[in-house]
């Protein structure tokens, strides 16, 4: 209002006003944090240089040799199968659990409670001595024939029991993540999807999943790198090729545990930070902190036209039950 | 001209509502013929926006019996050894239902991830298994009906309130739907911005489509209803027509509300 007034008057001139160039207040404690950091960092950096404990020469042997480099290949498998499966367990035992079928919801209640509630190291020793435990498995009628059977060790090799155990697992913690995501759209969808009338399944599977996705996805890169690092759990089962049991293998026969723990923590370090760019690029693209500062739609790098849309409607809101922590 | 018939569009017999011990409907009797505009007005928790939404089965009657075009809503009769027993309808059956209502939100309530265009032709696609071909094609036009068809691939947060509101009415028209509801529609909207959506279901009411309005918008009602209906406190204070309800009305708190209002 008041430019469009003063555009209208020709005798005021545009004046530039005298900007303000004052001294920013003086932060000396920057600098003498900058001072104590960079002495600590050189420090850390000297130790670990000039200390012959860590055998440098021994990481660098041992960094891509073939038995390294195909165990970081197997901790990779797992992690992605065992996201997998913990994905497809989370969705579908989060639908159960919004669902109107009390048995459905009472399943998957105790799913995510008992494997939740359980140590993961249990549940993965558990499901390598499923062979002993039922050396054969069959379906059929409880008390009744059985159709047909098969040996349980022939199916549940070390790996599927890795991959299983640490899939049901993470499937329970997903489920909440998922679950909440779902509970943070607007109910107004619901409402207009089905006036509109669509099925329970169809408003999921278009209107309320999509929108859900914003909030699911980043926590979800969050689980994939703490799943990267859960996997050298599956010694329980034991599975026997994975990064940190082989690298610990290696250091015990040369006893050399040191530098090989170092081989390993640099791989995970190494994967960890693709993970990381990954899950930015992710967080980036569904719009993540970018709430309240979106009030018109306007291109925001690495973003979808379809979530800044999403985005900008403030149809979900984000749950504070999700935390994301990279 | 089609063949006379005699069932109303709207039928509501005694319907109770309760939240709880919250007795928010107690009685109402109401008859919507088909091709009339029935307002509802009243002042806010008079469960005028209470009985829009049981008509459509977003909330469930606690009494009474309510037809949308002869059909029962939500429940099925079945008569054995002359004694009647009520049977809950299957949610694929109220949604079958649901689909020939339609229903206009006080927040639009578009789908955000979804372009206009998307937004009209979703339903159709998804409930009536409209190849997108064709969907598409009926959705332009529907968007071109309430004059937005330049904004097809606008997100709906590209759009303004109004527009929004339009592409809402679009998108629920796409049913081809025999009865419209519309809940506060304008309630939403910037002031100069309510006159579009007003002149969009007025366009509606002229082409003879059987419609229910709740809305604080008097001089619509007085232009563009046939029947308006003064609730207040869940139970149906004085019906009839504008001239009689909103300009000489009989009982004292219908003229203590318009008092208030006009």
């Amino acid at each position: 209002m008041n430019s469009m007034s003063r555009s209208d008057d020709p005798r005021v001139v545009e004046e530039t006003p005298n900007l303000i160039e004052a001294k920013p207040v003086p932060r000396p404690a920057v600098w003498v944090w900058a001072g104590i950091v960079i002495f600590l960092v050189l420090g850390l950096i000297s130790s670990l240089i000039e200390n012959p404990n860590y055998r440098w020469d021994v990481v660098s042997e041992y960094l891509f040799d073939p038995r390294v480099v195909r165990a970081v290949g197997w901790t990779l498998i797992l992690t992605v199968a065992a996201m997998l499966v913990g994905i497809v367990l989370a969705v579908t035992t989060a639908i159960m659990r919004m669902g109107t079928n009390p048995i459905l919801r009472g399943v998957a209640w105790v799913y995510i409670w008992f494997f939740r509630g359980t140590p993961v190291y249990t549940q993965l020793v558990f499901w390598g001595l499923l062979a002993v435990l039922y050396p054969r498995i069959s379906v059929g009628i409880p008390f009744g024939p059985e159709f047909f059977s098969f040996s349980t060790k022939d199916i549940v090799n070390a790996l599927v029991a890795a991959i299983l155990g640490l899939g049901l697992n993470e499937g329970a913690y997903l489920s909440e993540i998922v679950r909440s995501g779902l509970n943070s759209v607007d109910k107004g969808q619901w409402e207009a999807a089905t006036a509109l009338g669509m099925r329970r399944s169809t408003v999921l599977r278009r209107i309320i999943i999509p929108q859900a996705m914003r909030v699911i996805v980043p926590p979800t890169g969050n689980e994939t790198i703490s799943m990267l690092k859960t996997t050298s759990l599956v010694l329980a089962v034991p599975f026997m090729l994975e990064l940190t049991f082989v690298t610990n293998a290696i250091g015990n026969k040369t006893f050399l545990p040191v530098p090989l723990l170092i081989v390993a923590a640099l791989w995970y370090l190494f994967i960890t930070s693709i993970l990381m760019v990954g899950q930015q690029r992710l967080e980036a693209y569904y719009g993540r902190g970018f709430d309240g500062e979106l009030s018109q739609p306007r291109k925001v790098k690495g973003m979808s036209r379809r979530q800044q849309a999403i985005l900008s409607a403030g149809t979900v809101h984000d749950s504070t039950n999700v935390d994301v922590t990279p | 001209m089609t063949e006379p018939r005699t069932v109303p569009m709207v039928d509501v017999q005694g319907v109770h509502k309760f939240f709880g011990e919250l007795h928010v409907l107690k009685g109402i009797d109401l008859v919507v013929e088909r091709g009339e505009v029935c307002v509802l007005l009243g002042p806010s928790g008079s469960g005028k926006s209470t009985l829009l939404r049981c008509i459509n089965e977003m909330e469930q009657i606690s009494a009474g019996r309510l037809y949308v075009d002869g059909e029962l809503m939500g429940l099925r009769e079945v008569t054995k050894k002359d004694k009647t027993v009520l049977h809950r309808l299957s949610d694929a059956e109220i949604a079958r239902q649901r689909s020939r209502i339609g229903m206009v939100f006080q927040r639009f309530n578009l789908f955000p991830h979804m372009t206009a265009v998307q937004n009209v032709m979703e339903a159709p696609r998804q409930v009536k298994k409209i190849p997108v071909a064709e969907a598409n094609r009926l959705a332009r036009k529907q968007l071109a009906g309430v004059g937005l068809t330049d904004r097809a691939e606008h997100y709906p947060s590209q759009l303004s309130g109004g527009q929004q509101q339009r592409v809402a009415i679009a998108r629920a028209l796409a049913m081809d739907p025999e009865l419209m509801l519309f809940d506060e529609p304008t309630s939403a909207l910037d002031p100069e911005l309510v006159g579009e959506v007003l002149s969009v279901m007025k366009e509606l009411a002229d082409s003879g489509m059987t419609m229910i309005v709740v809305t604080h918008e008097v001089g619509f009602a007085r232009e563009v209803a046939d029947q308006v209906v003064f609730m207040d406190d869940g139970v149906i204070v004085e019906r009839g027509t504008p001239e009689q309800v909103i300009g000489n009305p009989t009982e004292q708190r219908t003229r203590d509300f318009f008092g208030k209002v006009l």
